[in-house]
């Protein structure tokens, strides 16, 4: 009989090693289902896996998916530790590309280099005072943060919506719902020459690098972590529940509003309505993956985003359903939250009624 | 000679890096009470999961009535006629008491007669007891009484008791006793844990001790001292605490008609509370849980800011309006009653555990910056001067023993050399050792001039400790008396509601 046995400290050493766990689990069973569908599964893991590492476009690409994904979850893991359910990011997102790439389209034809600085302010902006809402129900009339943010994600997709078919609507676009593009300084200069590779990706290093730094060296991380593990704690100490509230809050809309505007200022730009595609949601996944973790996170934003661009190649040469992939990152995280369980309990093989008998 | 009910044979029970039991072997007779003795830590909690189906040993085994006994789960427990109180209640606050005690019982004895079989039981014994009440609205004696005729409903053969009297009146304690004392008589076997030791003398015939997940000794305690049983526990000779000398300074700690509303849905209210306490003096407060202790400490840690300002004064200064770091800065240091989540968070190290409280006064902080360095060798020099045992300071607060954390968080509020302290059941669940260890560290701190307020339900403690003694009740904090003008059975009358009197007729200004 399997037993699980309560560790006397959760164990370190399986925190870092169950991400992994879930890899290899969730590499089984994309064997099975691959197989399951009459594919050749060593071919599919290839194409997702491995193939868009062999050109320098696929590396490229493979930013431009992690850096979104990276700067939301980096936020929204400070979120997650203090138990401060944002679930919204995907909403924070859309008004960060929203209010950034308003102001390109406002300044439209002018520009310099003064512009981009000035989008990405007014996303981040942007992406607070989405954030904000919820904050403000939560520690005012105690409202659900998880359902508020989420609700609002779907009433920023459609504001988006509703400007592109209005106001901020090309008048040289034959009605288009889509706006202008942007002018040319209000892009997002190149990294690589000749790819969509943009610095974004340099800033999602950075925040990295700041997280990790606030969650390790500052009072606020200590702040954060007392507030989740326990309440009562953070009453004792004095910490204010309030103001941490607000603070991952904001930071965490902030990072996301910056990750809409480097979307909508970078590979597209322009705004469409079909801007947001899921980053804030899968970067809640990210977040878990990477055990809520800056550097952990990095390393889990490139496994997705190599699942996205590999997914989008194994589609094409293999003609696989595109739900193919969404079932691949549920998988993963299915399978963390699972092997979650080793970190607190151990798996203990025993008989009882020998092992008692036994002298 | 009859046969032993239970006989544990060479009981070992491994932990990664710790034996927890090492060969612990001895017998429960038929309807003997058999108080099992160690220190935190010595393994009895681990001895008596065992027994219990929580966990299984790795080695030895046990017999009951003769045959093999190896219970796999609680239940497998039960079913062979083992029940347990522990220390904590397992009940829902929001459900009667017929519904707490169905799901505690397989589906086929949780029939309709359930409401009348708990009446008749709970009468036979005199643990008066009205099933359709809700848990929440009962008394702590009043919710083990329901732990109690939920094992009493399985005919158990063995009935452990997990230190059960520590949060009763004496007038509880001694209805416990008789109740324990009858199933006794009965035949059922009691295994008794508790540190209170004179209640081992009066109530137990026998007595093993463990110490170091050993087995140190066994012996008769009717025989025995509560120092000797000590001392057999702890393997020293014990130092008992020194009362605090009276000589009174000024008063440090003015509360002045503090009123607060629970925010719990069963809390109490805390009613026009007023007291004073002066530089160097103890004030014990008596009370049963949950008449308004955890109301009380709120206001006073100011995790809830009081009704006004000066409500609450620290060295003339009014701090009712202030959190809890203002007041720390001011010179008031708190031990709340809940060590895990409350004073210490479970995940993070010991290290760490000392930002919580201790961040401004020893300058672990600058400018937000954690200096971790400053944080460890604080936490390291806690853990020396309190002998807290734990494998490192980087260590998680939840890996160390009840007691040991006790005297962690203790020593990281005493160390600040706090002017006003206030403690709540400082030694809840703590050792002799760790107990006098702890009452002396108070002791000495009130000889340096700090005024102490200690919430307590043991009311040895208290004697032991306080110059004065109030007592709360239903959220009404009675005049203090000094601790010379009354007895332990006024305490107790006036924890159970009646007006505390004492021997003088005028209250002490």
């Amino acid at each position: 009989m399997l037993r699980l046995e309560t560790r006397r400290e959760p164990s370190q050493a399986m925190v870092y090693a169950t991400p992994f766990i879930a890899v290899a689990l969730t590499l089984a069973a994309g064997f099975v289902l691959f197989a399951a569908m009459g594919r050749d599964p060593l071919q599919a893991m290839f194409l997702i896996f491995v193939k868009p590492l062999t050109t320098l476009n696929g590396i490229a690409e493979l930013t431009v998916k992690t850096t979104p994904l990276v700067l939301i979850a980096a936020g929204l893991a400070i979120g997650f530790r203090a138990g401060v359910w944002n679930i919204g990011a995907e909403g924070q997102f859309t008004i960060g590309a929203l209010t950034g790439g308003a102001v390109a389209l406002a300044v439209y034809p002018a520009g310099g280099v003064w512009l981009l600085p000035l989008m990405m302010a007014a996303g981040i902006a942007g992406g607070m005072a989405w954030a904000a809402i919820p904050a403000l129900l939560r520690t005012r009339f105690n409202a659900n943060e998880i359902l508020v943010s989420l609700m609002l994600s779907y009433v920023a997709v459609l504001l988006l919506s509703l400007l592109v078919h209005g106001p901020l609507r090309d008048p040289e676009g034959a009605n288009f719902p889509e706006s202008r593009l942007f002018q040319a300084s209000a892009l997002i200069p190149n990294l690589i020459p000749g790819t969509r590779a943009h610095f974004g990706a340099l800033v999602a290093l950075l925040t990295v690098a700041a997280t990790q730094f606030l969650m390790s060296r500052h009072i606020a991380g200590i702040q954060v972590k007392v507030l989740g593990q326990a309440p009562r704690a953070a009453k004792f100490a004095g910490y204010s529940e309030r103001r941490i509230v607000w603070g991952t809050f904001l930071l965490s809309g902030g990072l996301a509003g910056l990750a809409g505007l480097f979307e909508a200022a970078g590979p597209v730009g322009q705004l469409v309505p079909a801007l947001p595609v899921g980053y804030g949601f899968t970067a809640i996944i990210v977040a878990f993956l990477g055990r809520l973790h800056p550097v952990g996170i990095l390393l889990s934003g490139l496994l997705i985003g190599l699942t996205y661009i590999g997914g989008e190649t194994a589609q094409i040469a293999m003609r696989l359903p595109s739900a193919t992939i969404s079932i691949f990152q549920g998988l993963l995280l299915f399978f963390l939250l699972a092997s979650d369980v080793l970190v607190r309990f151990r798996p203990v093989w025993r008989s009882p009624r020998v092992s008692a008998t036994a002298p | 000679m009859t046969s032993p009910l239970l006989r544990l044979d060479g009981l070992t029970k491994r932990f990664p890096g710790v034996v927890a039991n090492a060969d612990v072997s001895f017998e429960i007779g038929r309807g003997e009470v058999h108080a099992l003795l160690g220190e935190n830590g010595a393994g009895k909690s681990t001895l008596v999961k065992m027994i219990y189906g929580i966990l299984q040993p790795d080695d030895g085994r046990m017999t009951l009535d003769g045959k093999p006994f190896a219970p796999a789960s609680p239940a497998d427990a039960r079913a062979h006629g083992v029940g347990i109180v522990f220390q904590h209640f397992s009940l829902f606050e929001a459900m009667s008491v017929t519904e707490n005690i169905a799901l505690g019982l397989p589906a086929k004895d949780a029939g309709r007669d359930l409401a009348e079989r708990i009446a008749k039981v709970s009468t036979s014994y005199g643990l008066k007891l009205d099933p359709r009440r809700l848990v929440g609205t009962l008394s702590v004696g009043e919710r083990q009484r329901v732990e109690i005729v939920r094992c009493l409903l399985q005919s158990p053969s063995l009935l452990i008791m997990d230190e059960p009297t520590s949060v009763l009146t004496p007038q509880e304690v001694d209805m416990l006793f008789s109740v324990l004392r009858r199933l006794s008589f009965e035949g059922c076997s009691i295994l008794y844990i508790s540190h209170k030791l004179e209640e081992i003398r009066s109530l137990c015939s026998r007595a093993t001790v463990l110490r170091g997940g050993e087995v140190v000794g066994a012996c008769d305690p009717r025989t025995e001292s509560a120092r000797s049983l000590a001392e057999m526990m702890i393997g020293a000779t014990l130092q008992s605490a020194k009362r605090p000398l009276s000589g009174q300074g000024a008063v440090r700690l003015e509360v002045d008609a503090l009123s607060l509303a629970s925010e719990e849905h069963f809390g109490v209210d805390l009613d026009d509370v007023s007291f004073d306490v002066a530089a160097g003096e103890v004030l014990g407060i008596a009370g049963v849980a949950g008449n308004g202790q955890t109301e009380l400490m709120e206001a006073l840690i100011g995790e809830r800011a009081a009704s006004s300002p000066s409500a609450i004064v620290i060295d003339s200064t009014a701090v009712g309006h202030l959190g809890p770091t203002e007041r720390r800065r001011l010179g008031m240091a708190f031990v709340p009653e809940e060590r895990l989540g409350h004073a210490a968070v479970p995940d993070l190290s010991l290290a760490d555990n000392t930002l919580l409280a201790a961040a401004s006064q020893r300058s672990l902080l600058a400018r937000g910056m954690i200096d971790h360095a400053a944080a460890t060798d604080f936490a390291e020099k806690i853990v020396a001067t309190f002998d807290v045992r734990t494998a490192g300071v980087g260590h998680v607060a939840r890996s160390l023993s009840g007691g040991n954390l006790q005297k962690f968080v203790v020593g990281r509020e005493i160390m600040g050399a706090p002017k006003v302290l206030i403690v709540a059941q400082p030694t809840w669940g703590v050792d002799a050792g760790a107990t006098a260890a702890i009452h002396q560290a108070l002791l000495d701190l009130a000889a340096s001039g700090c005024a102490i307020v200690v919430i307590s339900q043991d009311l040895d403690e208290l004697f032991a400790l306080s110059s004065r003694i109030a007592v709360i009740a239903h959220g009404l904090l009675s005049a203090p008396v000094p601790v010379g003008e009354v007895t332990i059975e006024d305490i107790g009358r006036a924890m159970g509601g009646m007006p505390l009197s004492h021997k003088k007729d005028t209250v002490d200004a």
